[in-house]
């Protein structure tokens, strides 16, 4: 197929008239509404900062959640009662409760127990801890951990038994079972699911701005509290997260592509 | 610390009457389970006709169901309900004014209702498609050779059959729709954690009442878990188990 028939496959009559009109209404956006703030080098540092902050928070929490979820979805799929019966309990109240209400558990309940042990308050830890980030990245973290350790559960009983035994057959240790075959096996299966996961993450992230951590978000509201400009800024949040979005997808898609499709 | 003072402090500070707080979390229970309620149904109406405008629609009724279901599941639902909220309110405003009445101020309910519900609706789009789906084409075609309309084809075929592939997913999307009225204590309205955040602000006790909502939640998600799969044990008893 050439390129000009792919387009015409891709983008019939109707699509054209639907993009026109998407342009009409950005460009009626970006002419009739008020977007002078967004001339200001102030705002424009701080809207670098959010973004800044919105993506380090979500690839810090991705990575840390689902390292912690591999050990809470094995001990679930393979473990031990005592263990896995504390994992399942974690899963289960991470997933039955809203992420807000543990954020302000988080930072709120223990922001204010802290305080009264004086040998926290007399460590070195002391200045992190009386900062926000910690407790936004420990509560979307944990988030991560529980949503994903039921996912590698799953994973880790869906590799079939046989693979295992061969691999114990070739005189692998226990430990070398696990890294060698049923890891890697069980993360080729989550893989798909990751993309999607970490998109939700991302829509989870503005949370963070209730508990005063200076993300995307909290400089849209920052700005709508200083200018008294309603739709303004929550348009261009609302761009800013589509592309974001759009970023994780187009990655894992590309990231996909490169790996084998074929599962044991 | 935590010694039996302590203990019964907490206790006090749950108390049903004042000065306890506990008709105070009741009440956000009530308003969240309500709103819940009302932003499922929304969503599972908007889902049903996405689904089939998606599978069944023209061209063009698909492209824009696509952009539909692309955003919402793209955008923050915090940033939803501000932009829906504002706008859904001024539009409101701006008709009622053009027509010669006053404006009206939308109540937390109504605008926390619309706006879950329309976040909910994306998602149930793309769980009903699916199940919708799962119908062996045979069987509608079946029916439409007995000359039913497509209205009585959906009522009486697609619909009871696609049910127990379509209630997994929308058990789910339950659980998330009682979690996500949460969101509405950002923009003030007094469901649970709205409700208990301000009776931690006053009295200090942070840690009791977000542990008291958590717990209400969690009992909200386990006794849903329960209904679920008494639904889901009997939306499959028409089925065999091992399929076919």
């Amino acid at each position: 197929m050439s390129f000009a028939d792919s387009i015409r496959a891709q983008m019939p009559l109707r699509r054209w008239v639907m993009a026109a009109i998407g342009i009409g209404i950005i460009a009626y956006c970006a002419l009739a509404l008020n977007w002078s703030w967004l001339q200001t080098p102030k705002y424009q540092g701080m809207i670098l900062e959010g973004v800044w902050n919105t993506i380090w928070i979500l690839v810090v929490t991705m990575v840390l959640g689902f390292i912690l979820a591999i050990p809470i979805g094995f001990v679930q799929a393979a473990g031990p009662w005592y263990l896995a019966r504390p994992a399942q309990a974690f899963c289960t109240v991470i997933r039955g409760t809203p992420l807000l209400l543990q954020l302000w558990l988080l930072y709120y309940g223990l922001g204010s127990l802290f305080p009264m042990y004086p040998w926290i308050r007399e460590s070195d830890l002391w200045p992190i801890l009386r900062q926000a980030w910690p407790y936004a990245v420990l509560a979307l973290t944990l988030s991560v951990a529980g949503y994903e350790g039921e996912v590698m559960r799953g994973a880790f009983k869906g590799v079939p038994q046989g693979q295992l035994e061969a691999a114990r057959a070739f005189g692998m240790s226990r430990w070398g079972v696990f890294r060698r075959i049923w890891l890697p096996q069980a993360v080729a299966r989550v893989l798909p699911t990751i993309g999607g996961e970490t998109v939700l993450q991302m829509k989870s992230t503005p949370l963070v701005a209730t508990i005063t951590v200076i993300d995307i978000y909290a400089v849209a509201s920052r700005v709508r509290q200083d200018t008294f400009i309603i739709y303004e800024p929550l348009l261009l949040l609302a761009l800013v997260y589509l592309i974001i979005a759009g970023v994780i997808v187009a990655l894992f898609a590309w990231f996909e592509s490169r790996l084998p499709k074929r599962i044991a | 610390m935590a010694d039996g003072s302590a203990l019964s402090a907490s206790l006090d500070l749950l108390a049903y009457s004042p000065p306890g707080w506990g008709a105070n979390l009741l009440r956000g229970l009530g308003n969240t389970v309500l709103i819940a309620l009302g932003a499922y149904g929304v969503g599972m109406f908007l889902g049903t006709l996405g689904a089939f405008g998606k599978l069944y629609g023209g061209p063009l009724m698909r492209d824009l169901l696509g952009l539909y279901t692309t955003m919402v599941r793209a955008i923050p639902e915090l940033v939803l309900i501000l932009i829906l909220y504002f706008a859904v309110t001024d539009l409101v405003n701006q008709a009622l004014l053009a027509m010669g009445y006053d404006r009206i101020q939308i109540s937390g309910v109504a605008a926390g209702i619309m706006v879950l519900g329309v976040v909910q609706g994306a998602y149930a789009t793309e769980v009903l498609r699916g199940a919708i789906q799962s119908v062996p084409a045979g069987q509608i075609e079946a029916a439409r050779a007995m000359g039913m309309s497509p209205l009585l084809v959906a009522r009486r075929i697609t619909l009871p059959l696609m049910l127990p592939a379509a209630i997994p997913g929308m058990a789910n999307l339950w659980m998330i729709v009682t979690k996500d009225t949460a969101l509405l204590a950002v923009v003030g309205f007094n469901e649970l954690v709205q409700e208990s955040r301000q009776a931690a602000g006053t009295t200090k006790a942070f840690f009791t009442f977000f542990m008291a909502a958590g717990v209400l939640f969690l009992c909200m998600s386990l006794v849903s878990n329960q209904i679920f799969a008494r639904i889901e044990a009997w939306a499959n008893k028409g089925n065999k188990r091992g399929g076919i």
